[in-house]
């Protein structure tokens, strides 16, 4: 046996094991899908994240894409996040399409009224990429039309940088995030937005731990699109989408999140739903140090 | 090319998190408790002169036990009396802190000596800690005794199931 399958067989019992066992930690994520805000993962935490989306595809076959997210919190100011991204085109097939390793930076050190986090993300997936994490350029629904077969052979290598501007205002989240993409083959600028709101159900927490609580429900709306490119800037021939968004924090470590988006023009695919499930691990680079003998 | 690509990537990124794990651990636990506490004096006059409104609210302490075996125990330790990667919370320097100035620490985070900020938990949320920290009292570890009024009933009573 070579010592990577070794190293990926200790890699996943240690996620299962922590998984199982990791000690109740109950974070209070907002629902956004797109949208970032401005809070990192804590130090030493890792979550596990699935998101699904089906969306429905004019004059072709509607999709499920999908992906897992593992967002590690280095430190309180640096959180990293690895993604692993496939789709299913129905009638067609099932690919893997990329990977996108993201990091967030806190560069302030206090809490302000607007607090900005600098977002790089390193994009390497192929043409087949119907994840939709944000919208960008002028990317629209009839992109999608290619057969996976043919759309998999085009290798996208993509950066990605954010500036997300996001206060919190009588429990009232509002985020704003700005994104700018090149491919780093020779392709233009894109850029593109989203804006998140939201607000959990209730602001004080219940005396007696509880499912259904409506401090556990965090509730709001994210909308987002493309902005053209360095040579084409502006709304013309981009895509947008309205989504209301719900998170149900469970106690257990738990977060379901669930959104129904809704195209708002002709270039938008005229319904995605998207639904995720996470789980947090709380000190797991502690136990992955123990594992390897990295820290005492 | 490929290979190198992504080669340089992965060093790139195990020498990032690699140095990040190293400055973590060039501070000591016992300097960076005193840091951390000494972060609480920073606090602004206004934020510090700030009166916690949940203070006479009956359910505050219960609810802030909840909060803060949910978001906090996990660092400062289940019975708030400090944990390897955080100091005590029942230590004289909190419990003689005004609740304004705890408020802006949870608010704020001590983000370059790993706390986060906890402005992601409502204002509410924020007090009913607070609340509950401001029941513990002194721990008798901590070198100034305990009043006799702070005993720490708050940690004993047992949590409800979920409903």
């Amino acid at each position: 046996m070579s010592s990577l399958v070794r190293l990926a067989i200790r890699v996943f019992a240690l996620l299962s094991l922590c998984t199982a066992l990791s000690p109740s930690l109950h974070s209070q994520e907002r629902p956004y899908f797109v949208a970032y805000d401005h809070y990192l993962e804590e130090p030493g935490n890792l979550e596990i994240e699935y998101f699904s989306i089906f969306g429905t595809q004019r004059g072709g076959n509607n999709f499920h894409s999908f992906w897992t997210e593992f967002e590690y919190g280095v430190t309180a100011w640096w959180t990293t996040e690895l993604y692993l991204d496939g789709q299913t085109t129905f009638h067609d097939s099932t690919v893997f399409t990329g990977f996108r390793w993201e990091n967030r930076f806190r560069p302030l050190k206090h809490e302000h009224f607007i607090n900005p986090i600098l977002y790089v993300e390193f994009e390497n997936k192929n043409g087949a990429d119907k994840i939709l994490k944000e919208g960008e350029g002028r990317d629209v629904e009839a992109d999608f039309l290619t057969p996976n077969a043919e759309a998999r052979q085009e290798h996208i290598r993509e950066v990605e940088l954010k500036l997300i501007l996001s206060s919190t205002f009588k429990g009232w989240n509002f985020a704003q995030n700005t994104l700018a993409a090149k491919n780093l083959s020779n392709s233009p600028w894109e850029f593109g937005y989203a804006f998140g709101a939201s607000r959990p159900l209730a602001l004080k927490a219940s005396a007696k731990a509880c499912n259904f609580c409506r401090e556990n429900f965090v509730a709001g709306v994210e909308m987002y699109g493309g902005l053209g490119d360095r040579h084409n800037f502006g709304l013309h021939e981009t895509s947008h989408y309205f989504a209301p968004v719900l998170a149900w924090n469970l106690p257990s470590d738990w977060t379901l999140r669930i959104s129904p988006g809704f195209g708002l023009n002709d270039n938008s695919h005229r319904f995605l739903l998207r639904w995720g499930v996470s789980r947090e691990i709380s000190g797991f680079g502690r136990m992955l140090g123990s594992l390897f003998g990295i820290r005492p | 090319m490929n290979k190198h690509f992504f080669l340089a990537i992965a060093l790139a990124a195990l020498l990032a998190v690699s140095q990040a794990a190293a400055q973590e651990k060039d501070v000591g636990p016992a300097k960076d408790d005193k840091l951390v506490y000494a972060e609480l004096a920073k606090a602004p006059e206004k934020a510090r002169s700030k009166h916690n409104p949940l203070e006479n609210d009956s359910d505050s302490v219960a609810a802030g036990r909840i909060l803060f075996a949910r978001h906090c125990a996990e660092c400062h330790g289940e019975t708030a009396e400090g944990g390897k990667k955080a100091p005590s919370l029942r230590a004289a320097e909190v419990q003689n802190a005004e609740p304004g100035a705890i408020f802006w620490i949870l608010t704020n985070g001590v983000v370059r000596r790993g706390m986060p900020v906890w402005s992601k938990l409502p204002e509410p949320q924020r007090w009913q800690l607070v609340t509950f920290l401001k029941s513990l009292g002194v721990s008798s570890a901590s070198p100034v005794a305990p009043a006799p009024n702070q005993v720490p009933t708050a940690l004993k009573e047992p949590s409800s199931p979920p409903r």
